[in-house]
């Protein structure tokens, strides 16, 4: 009897296997897959382009493994992958590692936010000095006269600051210490920027859902998040004061602000923290997509410039519904400018539409 | 060696077994040799893949062993900005939560078995033993979130004040309350490892003959002196098995550990202060190690987790061996 069912269920499970098989190899004929890894952070908007762009496109298959920018950076160099994704730009050393030139193509944007758990959910307002300072375990108890100075109005409890923070290496983390090297001196010299750091004081939670689950079950907590991941938890957010010395929301709006407002590199290879303009939230980044500016394959090298096209300009719209800031439209010109310059054998790749 | 005279019908005779079990031979010896030879080679795969991973880890593990030397066993400063790194802080922190682990499930865990195996009506075996095996089933994640929403709270609120009033004299039980922490990584660990011990300890007192029972209750013993005298010391190398295994487990966690423990690469005396795990430092830093002396770090800290590892179960093996020894005394 055992053993019929065993028997039964094994030819099922064939069966399953061999019948979620067929319709697939139908359109193999002229199928190109392309594979990328990288950055979790825009892993959703990846898979949602991927998604979109069949309809567009279809014989072209993606296959994308969100395994980390560090990940990222590695498989490119190796070219094990058609293109990788980071959070964070490569650095110089990096770039003279890989075996050929690497273009960094801006695909949409992120904030970091500052959240908190506070007794009757207070607005905040911070100032950069402030941040820093609670960061490097100076300011130690919510009511210190700094942050009230900066929040005149609010009640705040004579209880300690319990700082949360990253414990995964990861690009949220370097965008918020980048921010903080930035706009503190002593940030800059003591700890550093890196995608883990040696945090003064702290707490580490793993991932955003591990330190957004810390701050709520601990009342006087204070940590950092992804602004998509704190919108969508409903979380509260700290207004930061910018260079223009506004106290801004981070919003999607305020970050893509945070886009125009610098004159970019012709690398893209910038960091958007503190940036200038007037609304723009000052804890802002670009997450990059990396291609070798000559491709090795005419046919890959096509679908994935091809791709690259209509992500920044078309797949832009996807980006706001799903949390993300798209990217400025002057940015968007000099993207595009730039796909323009990948080759094969020196023949630009792109084809006008 | 037991050479292939097993297969004659001589020794089915021996053995009492039916001859209609074993079929008329076609093969001759080679069915047998091919049977030796897969089983060899079943043994010999575990070798190659231990060795290998030794091997691989030192390999990979170079440029930090020659940047550090022995200087990582001995440094507690984690920096990967500035590229400095040192195990201590982790090993420490594997160390201590084990420890606690082990301190809050050993007893919890043989006292269950020992009640499951010899007091409960069977009902109540079935349904708990039932139970037990739930817990193991329950992936380590959901320890890790069930540890960050119910248990790092309730340390904060109810365990750690009172603790701290109380014993707050001990270093041990000293600083502010975060819920999150070694106390918080030790209680999961015990909640993950104990299930282990309590199966496998009650299937070892289960396997203590009645004669034993039978004797000691006759010479007059009460049921705490037939089970401290006549079961437990029977068994003990075979609880001690079962508190190994439990050992192995907690020093190899990382998931819900690193969800509790509050990652934090200092060593501190008190439970109440986050620390920081081996396993954990490797699952959080792993994936954006983008340095080379950064990766070959980690993955010392992986190759020294090995060696704990291997050093903790040798010393293991050699104290149920001594225990082993011990209890043959006693029968004779």
């Amino acid at each position: 009897m055992r053993k019929l069912t065993v028997v039964a269920a094994v030819i099922a499970a064939l069966a399953l296997v061999a019948g979620s098989q067929v319709p697939a190899p139908a359109p193999a004929a002229a199928e190109l897959l392309i594979n990328g890894a990288g950055a979790t952070f825009p892993y959703p908007i990846y898979s949602k382009w991927f998604d979109e762009y069949a309809k567009v496109e279809p014989s072209l298959r993606f296959n994308y493994q969100s395994i980390g920018s560090g990940g990222g950076i590695r498989q490119i160099t190796e070219r094990t992958v058609d293109f990788g994704a980071s959070d964070g730009p490569m650095t110089d050393e990096q770039l003279a590692r890989a075996p050929g030139e690497l273009v960094h193509i801006p695909t949409v944007m992120g904030a970091v936010v500052a959240t908190y758990n506070l007794p009757g959910n207070p607005k905040l307002r911070f100032t950069p000095d402030i941040l820093a300072d609670i960061f490097l375990g100076r300011i130690e108890k919510w009511n210190a006269p700094r942050i009230q100075a900066a929040n005149p109005g609010v009640t705040l409890p004579n209880d300690p600051i319990i700082v949360v923070h990253r414990s995964d290496g990861s690009g949220t983390t370097y965008i918020f210490v980048d921010y903080l090297a930035k706009v503190s001196r002593e940030w800059e010299q003591k700890v550093g920027r890196g995608t883990s750091v040696k945090w003064p004081v702290g707490l580490g939670g793993k991932g955003n859902e591990g330190v957004a689950g810390q701050i709520k079950n601990t009342p006087g907590a204070l940590g950092y998040v992804e602004l998509a991941y704190a919108i969508k938890n409903h979380l509260s957010v700290a207004l930061v004061r910018n260079q223009a010395g506004r106290f801004v929301e981070p919003t999607i709006e305020s970050t893509t602000a945070a886009g125009v407002a610098r004159s970019m590199p012709a690398d893209f290879r910038v960091s958007l923290t503190n940036a200038p303009g007037a609304n723009a939230y000052p804890i802002a980044s670009f997450t990059w997509l990396l291609v070798y500016k000559e491709q090795a394959d005419e046919a890959k090298g096509k679908a994935v410039v091809t791709f690259l096209h209509w992500a920044t300009t078309e797949g832009q719209k996807y980006a706001a519904d799903l949390l993300y800031a798209p990217l400025p439209l002057e940015v968007v010109r000099q993207v595009e400018a730039k796909i323009g310059q990948i080759t094969f054998q020196g023949k630009p790749l792109l084809v006008a539409r | 060696m037991l050479k292939s005279d097993l297969t004659g019908a001589a020794t089915a005779e021996r053995l009492a077994l039916p001859r209609s079990l074993i079929p008329a031979r076609r093969g001759g010896v080679w069915g047998d040799r091919l049977y030796q030879g897969m089983v060899r080679a079943a043994v010999l795969a575990f070798v190659i893949i231990v060795v290998g991973i030794a091997a691989l880890l030192v390999y990979a593990a170079r440029p930090a062993l020659a940047t550090f030397g022995w200087r990582f066993l001995a440094t507690a400063d984690w920096d990967p900005v500035a590229e400095h790194f040192g195990v201590l802080p982790f090993a420490y922190g594997t160390l201590v939560s084990s420890l606690l682990a082990m301190l809050l499930a050993v007893p919890l865990g043989i006292g269950a078995a020992i009640f499951l195996a010899e007091l409960a009506p069977f009902w109540i075996r079935s349904a708990i033993a039932f139970l037990v095996e739930l817990l193991a089933a329950i992936p380590s994640v959901v320890y890790g979130l069930w540890g960050i929403f119910v248990l790092a709270p309730l340390l904060r609120r109810w365990v750690e004040p009172p603790l701290g009033r109380w014993l707050g004299f001990l270093p041990l039980f000293q600083g502010p309350p975060y819920g999150v922490g070694m106390l918080a990584a030790g209680v999961i660990l015990a909640i993950m490892v104990v299930p282990f011990i309590v199966a496998v300890s009650r299937e070892v007192l289960l396997a203590v003959p009645n004669h034993q029972r039978e004797a000691a209750l006759a010479l007059g013993a009460t049921r705490w002196e037939t089970t401290r005298l006549a079961v437990l010391r029977y068994a003990r190398s075979g609880l001690l098995g079962a508190v190994l295994l439990g050992l192995g487990r907690a020093l190899g966690e990382t998931m819900a550990v690193t969800m509790v423990i509050g990652n934090r690469p200092e060593i501190a005396l008190s439970l109440f202060a986050p620390g920081y795990t081996m396993a954990s430092v490797i699952a959080n830093e792993f994936t954006e190690a983008t340095s080379d002396l950064y990766l070959a770090a980690l993955i010392e800290v992986g190759l020294l987790l090995f060696v704990v590892t291997v050093v903790v179960n040798g010393l293991a093996r050699l104290l149920v061996w001594s225990v082993g020894g011990a209890v043959k005394e006693v029968r004779e």
